[in-house]
């Protein structure tokens, strides 16, 4: 106790209160020096100002478009499945069906991969390699790909699944590396010292470890898929994004708010389930 | 995983492992079966071509028409802003919503919670790119179709994680601040607040890091940044400048990455 | 000073913590709730302020009845009522100086307390509060950057803060090491014996209620089963209260302590 009798007198006469100070200035949070602070603020107020300042505003083509918009909402709320029914089916099987196998073929190619991405399991050479697929994959955009794919492959949903393959390869190999560097070491130590191969290594060490999270990232990914599936068709990679681009160009903006209260609708399903079955798993 | 876990996983129950076969047979099925139903109309001529293609492409990329770059600077810098007061906007709608869903801050769990709930899945439903084909399409192409694009698309991200924020917040702290006779907005602003702050700046840089790359494209559907100038290139077939926006974009993308580490970093 | 009639509670799951509490605190007497984890002490204090609702029975505080008042009224009853928590449930993020002022929180308009902008008197009563308990040169650390100790200091500023007409203290040592539990207890006696404060102290270290308080109550699956001084609390009513157990040495490390 620092305290003694005569500190408490300060608190009972009121006297000596006043030789407290009278206010109290909040600590900054985050930057300390005051001149910093002072100097951010005013460019990011210049920045708004000059951002603001670009944005050309066509204010005739908003009133006009504004008419359109409260379409679209009656459209969304008031959705029309059955005119366009033929192409919102033959999307849908595209999207659905490029999700699956792509989400199938981008988890068994990204074991492979996050295995060589991580540095403690794999030779330097590799992890290199396994490195620069990893990001080059993450640092494209879906769509980037997906224009390059057409470009080889053709219009269709076959240029559609390699690019979500290959995207898929980007963030679960990511993640399944990390992890695998995560692991606990005195496992692999244990495994090692039996004198275990490297594949005996993997299978007995590595994937006890990871493979609960494994399957949560593909179910997570699995829905991440079926988003993105919907877009690349703006770019020619099939799928349910075709139908929906041609319905918002023709203004059918009912079978266009069909179309998203379906995407909506898989995507709310894909979560739910996603995660009874991560709970199941664990 | 623990260690108790490990013996399970291997050495599992006769019936355990008939049904994890079946899985795995289902599995396999359901995957030709797709790939069957896929590739039905895929003219196998022009896949096998791929190759030759590719290489042809690779051939009319190369090398990048570096000096485009003088051209890119405007939209490029469009498109930060694009990203930038889309994510300010996003975040603007995000925080009433978060607030709305999260369970212990809702005014009624009953009808506004669902409400909220639903906003937040519709957003995270919708890619911005399909966000920025309908606003071009209501409000005409330029930036501003690309800002509401991202900031619509933001909404859900935001509000979704800083939701599970508050909602995690320690009780202990809120009941102390509610037992000095705090009213509601003072227990918001002193119990609340400072217990998600952290979290909020957090979410708001990692969205804002993934705006950058979304708001790239944003101008292939004609909602302005360099997408559009993109889309001019791929439209005349100009490769080499292709190329050199395929750089810009990435140069962009590294970089706006490193800043949202480095602030996350500083933050957490 | 605080008078609790057939004060019941039944949780939604149908569990009953209280069973018709009775008990009457006169002005500046300490009394120490003691029973075993369980026992409805800790729903017994969140029932006074009302933090947890009472099913039946009422609350006043010097003639006002706080059971049946409106969110408003309850606002206004609250601040006269300083409360201490087991983990100090500070908030952890915001200064020390400021946890200390949110004790004002039911004093002062939203938008003052907002901006921090509290009027000189309640700056000054703060800082004079932080100096009592010692902490004064800490004022603008942030919280979680205090021992266990400290925080408690905190937390006791908080609610002297609000200029209590009652203190509910809630396991205010079961978080902290020994020395530190009996310099907290020393403190808390001192502060109401200072300003002639009741207090309600929930705590499970019987030695330590012993020690510290004038008058203890016994809880045992909701009802109070003993209410009287320190010397009458003897072996056979320990056996009551926390069923067979050897008090003996219980009672050596009283001694000796």
């Amino acid at each position: 106790m620092v305290n003694s009798a005569d500190d408490s007198g300060l608190l009972a006469g009121s006297k000596s209160g006043a030789a407290y100070p009278a206010t109290f200035k909040r600590p900054p949070m985050f930057i300390q020096r005051a001149w910093l602070r002072w100097v951010l603020w005013t460019l990011a107020l210049v920045w708004f100002v000059l951002a603001i300042s670009t944005i050309e505003v066509n204010w005739t083509r908003v009133a006009e478009g504004l008419d359109r918009g409260w379409r679209f909402v009656k459209g969304f709320l008031t959705p029309d499945f059955i005119s366009r029914w033929k192409d919102i089916y033959a999307g849908l099987v595209e999207s659905l069906t490029m999700t699956f196998t792509s989400t199938v073929t981008g988890v068994l190619l990204s074991v492979p991969v996050g295995i060589g991405a991580a540095r403690n399991v794999a030779p330097r050479f590799i992890y290199y390699v396994c490195r620069s697929i990893v990001a080059v994959s993450r640092s494209l955009q879906e769509i980037i790909i997906a224009i390059l794919f057409v470009a080889m492959f053709g219009f269709g949903p076959f240029a559609g699944y390699l690019t979500l393959s290959f995207a898929t390869i980007g963030f679960l190999a990511k993640l399944l590396a990390e992890d695998i560097e995560d692991i606990d070491e005195s496992q692999t130590e244990a495994i090692r010292a039996t004198g275990a191969s490297w594949l005996q290594l993997i299978n007995y060490a590595v994937q006890p470890q990871v493979m609960p999270r494994l399957i949560g990232l593909s179910l997570y990914r699995l829905d991440i898929n079926f988003r993105e599936s919907a877009v690349i068709g703006i770019v020619g990679a099939g799928g349910i994004g075709a139908t929906l681009n041609t319905a918002i160009d023709r203004y059918e903006f009912d079978s266009a708010g069909a179309i998203l209260l379906i995407i909506i609708l898989i995507v709310m399903l894909a979560e739910y389930s996603s995660g009874f079955v991560r709970k199941w798993v664990q | 995983m623990n260690n108790e876990a490990t013996p399970l996983w291997q050495h599992r129950s006769n019936r355990m492992r008939l049904l994890l076969w079946v899985g795995w047979l289902i599995l396999v099925a359901l995957f030709l079966f797709c790939w069957q139903v896929m590739t039905r109309d895929t003219i196998w001529a022009f896949v096998s071509d791929a190759p030759r293609q590719a290489a042809d492409l690779g051939g009319r990329m190369f090398p990048p028409r570096w000096s485009y770059i003088e051209k890119l600077w405007i939209p490029l810098w469009d498109t930060l802003n694009i990203a930038t007061l889309g994510t300010l906007l996003g975040i603007l709608f995000a925080i009433p919503v978060a607030f709305l869903a999260a369970s212990n801050t809702t005014p009624s769990r009953l009808f506004v919670r669902p409400v909220a709930l639903f906003i937040i899945v519709a957003s995270r439903s919708i890619n911005s790119l399909i966000w920025a084909l309908l606003l071009v399409s209501i409000i005409g192409p330029g930036l501003l179709a690309g800002i509401v694009a991202i900031g619509l698309r933001s909404i859900g991200f935001v509000a979704k994680l800083l939701y599970e924020a508050i909602e995690e917040t320690d009780v202990m702290q809120i009941e102390a601040v509610t037992a000095t006779g705090a009213s509601r907005a003072q227990i918001l602003n002193y119990a609340i607040v400072p217990q998600i702050l952290p979290a909020f700046y957090g979410i708001s840089v990692f969205r804002w890091d993934i705006n950058i790359r979304e708001s790239t494209i944003l101008g292939l559907v004609g909602a302005g940044g360099i997408g559009v100038q993109l889309q001019a290139s791929l439209n005349t077939l100009a490769w080499p400048q292709v190329t050199m926006i395929f750089v810009v974009i990435l140069g962009t993308v590294v970089v706006s990455e490193w800043v949202s580490a480095r602030v996350r970093h500083a933050i957490i | 000073m605080l008078k609790v009639s057939h004060l019941s509670k039944t949780y939604a799951a149908g569990d009953k913590a209280l069973d018709d509490v009775s008990f009457d605190i006169p002005a500046g007497q300490v009394v120490g709730l003691i029973g075993p984890s369980g026992a409805g002490k800790s729903t017994l204090i969140r029932c006074i302020n009302r933090l947890v609702e009472p099913s039946s029975g009422s609350v006043s505080l010097g003639g006002t009845v706080i059971t049946g008042m409106s969110s408003g009224e309850l606002r206004a009853v609250r601040r006269r009522i300083g409360m201490i928590f087991q983990e100090y449930a500070l908030v952890e993020r915001l200064s020390v100086m400021e946890n200390v002022l949110s004790g004002r929180l039911g004093y002062v308009s939203f938008w003052r307390s907002f901006l921090r902008r509290y009027p000189a008197a309640d700056v000054r009563k703060a800082y004079a509060l932080l100096d009592r308990v010692g902490l004064l040169e800490h004022a603008r650390k942030r919280a979680d950057a205090l021992s266990g100790g400290q925080r408690q200091r905190v937390g006791i500023a908080r609610a002297l803060a609000q200029d209590p007409e009652l203190l509910l203290i809630d396991e205010p040592t079961a978080s902290l090491d020994p020395k530190t539990s009996r310099q907290i207890m020393r403190l808390l006696i001192e502060i109401c014996s200072e300003r002639h404060l009741p207090a309600i102290i929930n705590i499970h270290d019987v030695v330590l209620a012993r020690q510290f308080t004038e008058r203890l109550i016994g809880l045992q699956a909701g009802r109070i089963v003993f209410d009287g001084s320190p010397a009458e609390l003897t072996e056979a009513v320990l056996t009551r209260i926390y069923g067979e157990e050897d008090w003996t040495t219980l009672d050596n490390e009283a001694e000796a302590a």
